[in-house]
């Protein structure tokens, strides 16, 4: 096991969370108001932690670079969250949830970690209802569920387009509650710039006040990092344009291994770029393919007239359309996991059937969900034959009713009507499913640094399903870490106040110092955003949807160069000791151009094709992504050793007793 | 195109700030009007001036930090956007476009079109929640029934995504929009009646606490809002209040 121990519970798979709550060790509430938690980030799994830590009678600081914790990019998860409530009564259940993860996430997640989130799952749904959050219901004033891709059942809880923006909002308001009772300290507009050990374990931060620029320093008994993912090392992500590895990294360089960076969640339909001004990329919730089928002209000369604007879509008669998810794909259908979907859309664009003028788009039509709708309200409406222009109307009154928001979205960026005329849609960079390594009770490789939510690599394995991050998201922070730091905080009950005046403290704060002004230094002549745009094309080009042996040895080079150059070169104009967003971007790419080489050596190493991974040598004939369980069937957990190319490698093998390995196939 | 730009620079909350004109050329109707402003900084930038400080994060609409008053609406010409969403093809070339922070006395300016807002969370920490502890052990989701309308409504009202262009668009810069969405939300949930007196008492109290005005129902709120939240949570939020006030 060597000092990766995943610390799994022993027993049978559905006892191990119960017993192991049962075993840890508690902290009594006299104690807990003398105990300081430090807890960075403030979206679901943050905001949750936070606030479920705080009720327990824990003393917690939150702090958001956001100017407040509502804003944290959680909210823009649109389509849903999944749990084994089985409420439509299709065969739902804790083991079938668990199941479509390890196998979504094809094979490279743990199951302890996993069956613990599939058990919780229901409570999470519980648990928002009692605070308000309005979930979609149904006519008889039930829940409603809508399916998710990969997977066979309904079992996704959703409020209209905007889930993520209704739990935050719950998560937010549990938080305000703590604040109005003093057990949260809110540090909004804050960055956390470097994390602090004192005698080997996380004791507090050093932080900036993004307005006035100052340094502060923040000590705690135990630092939970819930920071989310690194998709902007793309530049070009669905993520906020102030998402950051920042406080990840930091922990990286302090101790914390990284796990399987490679890990990249592409999903499959994004609004398609429109040109160099892009600065970043809209999803349209996966819950549009329970609706809208995706095509591409079958015929090549089709697909030019489309690109050159001389043929509609519309005019493509249904034999001339290539469905080719459902052709590639019939038992799933438009419903295959994100990675099979993004893949495949990439194969059909790069074969030259792209359909906008860049070539990288296909369709997502909704023409006949449009026209079945229609006809079913006809029906129950009590219309007999109705005409043509009727069935549209009331079916497109029932697609507005299930995607008004993400269709109003579509039609104000690409100023196109997508109920006349069917989408453009392409992959785009969306969640990592790598990122910290934690063990059972989500604690890094530094005594008590714990990470949640999407900064840590616990359950999703190489490909995460939809409507999955939020449910964990959130039972990583109300469920199981306010659980499972009481063990480690009960043998600190007699540490008493962690000064901030040690030198410890003195030398973090040096170096971030040092660090700022060395950023400021630069000589050259270009901006943050000219870097970050050039390592943005290095990884989409070289470690995005498909990767092979030599790009991936040419991006580590290339990265490597553009670091040196960003360090020596990008310009900053302004100062530290005020309000300067051109800074608190630099320090943020400046930790992207280590990470990036890191996400490519780890994706070099990697010598199969699994989930969201996919090598080009390692593939069968069809196409598909061909995994090595043999030789890879662990957790690449990469340890700090100076710069990225020197990080080592340690394995956490991946123990499977309640599945057994298969080929993924959603044929 | 080419644009004619009026834009706020304040060093900080405490200088006093001014309208700086830029001219900006090369600007395409595909481009979101914060992608413009990029083009614009990335300009200054390369000139060695500091760039134009504005809120953002997202850029899809949903978090609500982006602001600006431009041409003297919050967000802009468009309706039922936030700027972020706002694309550059509802300009014409040669247009003049005159950009500035939120203006209300709650919302200080920190630096140029930058503006403190934290004092709408001010007002839902007095009681914008539900007070039930989040250990989960709660009764089932379906053990209580809720009418789809009332969900529905509840729905709508919690959308607000809390930009505080409702108090922009106000002559009198009330936040009776945003506090009322929150009190409506809860108003017509079950779970929300426990607390729906002590609620709907300590926001409106903190609201006012805050410095926003008051609400003269001249209906600027929900032409300006990017979610379209409707004037009748204002009007839910007076029945509430005067039924607590009446209960005492």
């Amino acid at each position: 096991m060597g000092i990766l121990d995943s610390k799994i519970p022993s027993g049978p798979l559905a006892d191990k969370w119960t017993k192991h709550k049962n075993d840890i060790n508690l902290v009594n509430p006299a104690n807990k108001r003398n105990i300081d938690i430090i807890v960075v980030g403030t979206g679901l799994a943050g905001g949750a932690a936070a606030a479920t830590l705080a009720e327990l009678g824990y003393n917690v600081k939150t702090f958001c670079y956001q100017d407040s914790p509502r804003r944290a990019h959680s909210i823009a998860a649109q389509g849903g969250i999944n749990a084994a409530k089985n409420y439509q009564g299709d065969g739902d259940s804790n083991y079938r949830l668990f199941y479509d993860t390890i196998k979504g996430g094809d094979y490279r997640s743990r199951e302890g970690n996993v069956y613990r989130l599939a058990e919780v799952s229901g409570n999470i749904i519980d648990q928002c209802v009692a605070q308000g959050v309005p979930f979609a219901r149904e006519y008889g004033g039930m829940l409603d569920n809508r399916s998710f891709g990969g997977v066979l059942v309904s079992r996704t809880f959703y409020a209209k387009g905007q889930t993520g923006q209704q739990l935050l909002l719950g998560a937010y308001s549990a938080m305000n509650r703590q604040i109005n009772r003093g057990k949260i300290q809110a540090f909004n507009r804050h960055e956390m710039m470097d994390l602090v050990l004192v005698d080997g374990k996380a004791r507090g931060i050093i932080a900036r006040d993004l307005v006035s620029g100052k340094i502060e320093r923040h000590s705690a008994h135990a630092v939970v990092l819930a920071t989310g993912g690194y998709g902007n090392v793309f530049f070009l992500s669905t993520n906020a344009m102030g998402s950051n590895v920042m406080a990840a990294w930091r922990a990286h360089r302090k101790g914390a291994f990284f796990a399987n960076p490679c890990f990249t969640q592409i999903h499959p339909t994004c609004i398609p770029v429109s040109g160099d001004h892009q600065s970043k990329l809209t999803l349209m919730s996966e819950s549009l393919r329970n609706d809208g089928r995706i095509w591409v002209p079958k015929k090549m000369e089709d697909a030019i007239a489309i690109r050159e604007g001389k043929k509609k879509p519309t005019e493509l008669a249904e034999e001339d359309r290539d469905y080719y998810l459902e052709r590639r794909y019939p038992a799933f259908g438009n419903l295959v996991p994100r990675d099979v979907a993004s893949r495949a859309a990439k194969e059909r664009c790069d074969a030259g059937f792209g359909v906008n003028k860049t070539g990288e788009a296909v369709f997502l039509d909704f023409a006949s969900a449009i026209e079945r709708y229609g006809k079913e309200k006809a029906l129950t409406s009590g219309l007999k034959d109705p005409d043509k222009a009727t069935i549209t109307k009331l079916g497109e009154e029932v697609v507005e009713a299930k995607y008004g928001n993400l269709f109003q979205m579509y039609e104000k960026i690409v100023d196109q009507n997508p109920y006349k005329t069917p989408m453009m849609i392409y992959p785009a960079v969306h969640y990592t499913m790598g990122g910290l390594w934690v063990d059972y009770n989500l604690q890094t490789t530094i005594p008590g640094c714990y990470s949640a939510g999407e900064a840590n690599f616990s359950d999703h394995g190489a490909n995460r399903l939809g409507a999955s991050a939020l449910m964990q998201g959130l039972a990583d922070g109300y469920f199981v870490l306010p659980y499972t730091i009481g063990d480690y905080l009960s043998k600190d009950i007699r540490t008493g106040k962690i000064p901030t005046d040690s030198p410890e403290f003195d030398q973090a704060e040096k170096q971030v110092r040092e660090r700022m002004e060395k950023l400021m230094s630069g000589s050259g002549i270009h901006s943050v955003d000219y870097y970050h745009k050039k390592l943005g094309k290095i990884m989409w080009n070289k470690c995005g949807m498909a990767r092979n042996e030599k790009e991936l040895k040419e991006a580590i080079k290339e990265i490597s160069d553009l670091r040196k150059d960003f360090w020596e070169n990008v310009k900053i104009p302004g100062s530290i000791e005020s309000k300067n967003q051109e800074l608190e971007k630099a320090g943020r790419v400046a930790d992207f151009l280590e990470l990036g080489e890191l996400f490519a050596k780890d994706a070099l190493h990697r010598n199969e094709s699994c989930g969201g991974h996919f090598r080009e040598e390692y593939q069968t004939e069809e196409g598909e992504a061909l995994r090595d369980d043999e030789n890879f069937k662990y957790v690449a957990a990469w340890e700090y050793k100076g710069e990225p190319k020197d990080a080592e490698l340690h394995k956490e093998d991946l123990v499977y007793e309640n599945i057994e390995l298969k080929t993924r196939s959603y044929k | 195109m080419k644009l004619y730009l009026k834009i706020w620079r304040q060093k900080d909350a405490s200088t006093p700030g001014r309208i700086v004109d830029y001219t900006l050329d090369g600007v395409e109707g595909d481009m979101s009007f914060l992608e413009m402003l990029d083009i614009l900084n990335e300009e200054l930038v390369s000139k060695g001036e500091e760039p134009v400080e504005f809120d953002h994060d997202c850029r899809e609409g949903i978090c609500g930090t982006c602001s600006l008053q431009i041409n003297g609406e919050p967000h802009g010409p468009d309706r039922l956007v936030t700027t972020c969403q706002l694309h550059m093809r509802k300009f014409n070339d040669g247009d003049t476009i005159v950009i500035e922070p939120f203006r209300a006395t709650a919302f200080p300016v920190i630096k140029d079109l930058i503006v403190d807002r934290s004092a709408f969370d001010r007002i839902q920490q007095a009681g914008g929640y539900i007070s039930v502890n989040t250990s989960g052990n709660t009764i089932d989701a379906n053990a209580i029934p809720i009418n789809k309308y009332d969900a529905d409504e509840a729905m709508d009202a919690a959308t607000c995504i809390g930009c505080g262009a409702c108090v922009a668009a106000c002559k009198n810069a009330s936040a009776m929009l945003f506090t009322s969405a929150k009190v409506s939300q809860f108003a017509l949930l079950p779970q929300g009646q426990v607390e729906a007196t002590e609620r709907v008492q300590n926001m409106v109290r903190q609201m006012d606490l805050e410095g926003f005005g008051n609400c003269t129902n001249t209906g600027a709120c929900e032409v300006e809002c990017p979610k379209g939240i409707s004037l009748t949570n204002i009007a839910r939020m007076n029945r509430e209040y005067l039924s607590a006030t009446l209960k005492g």
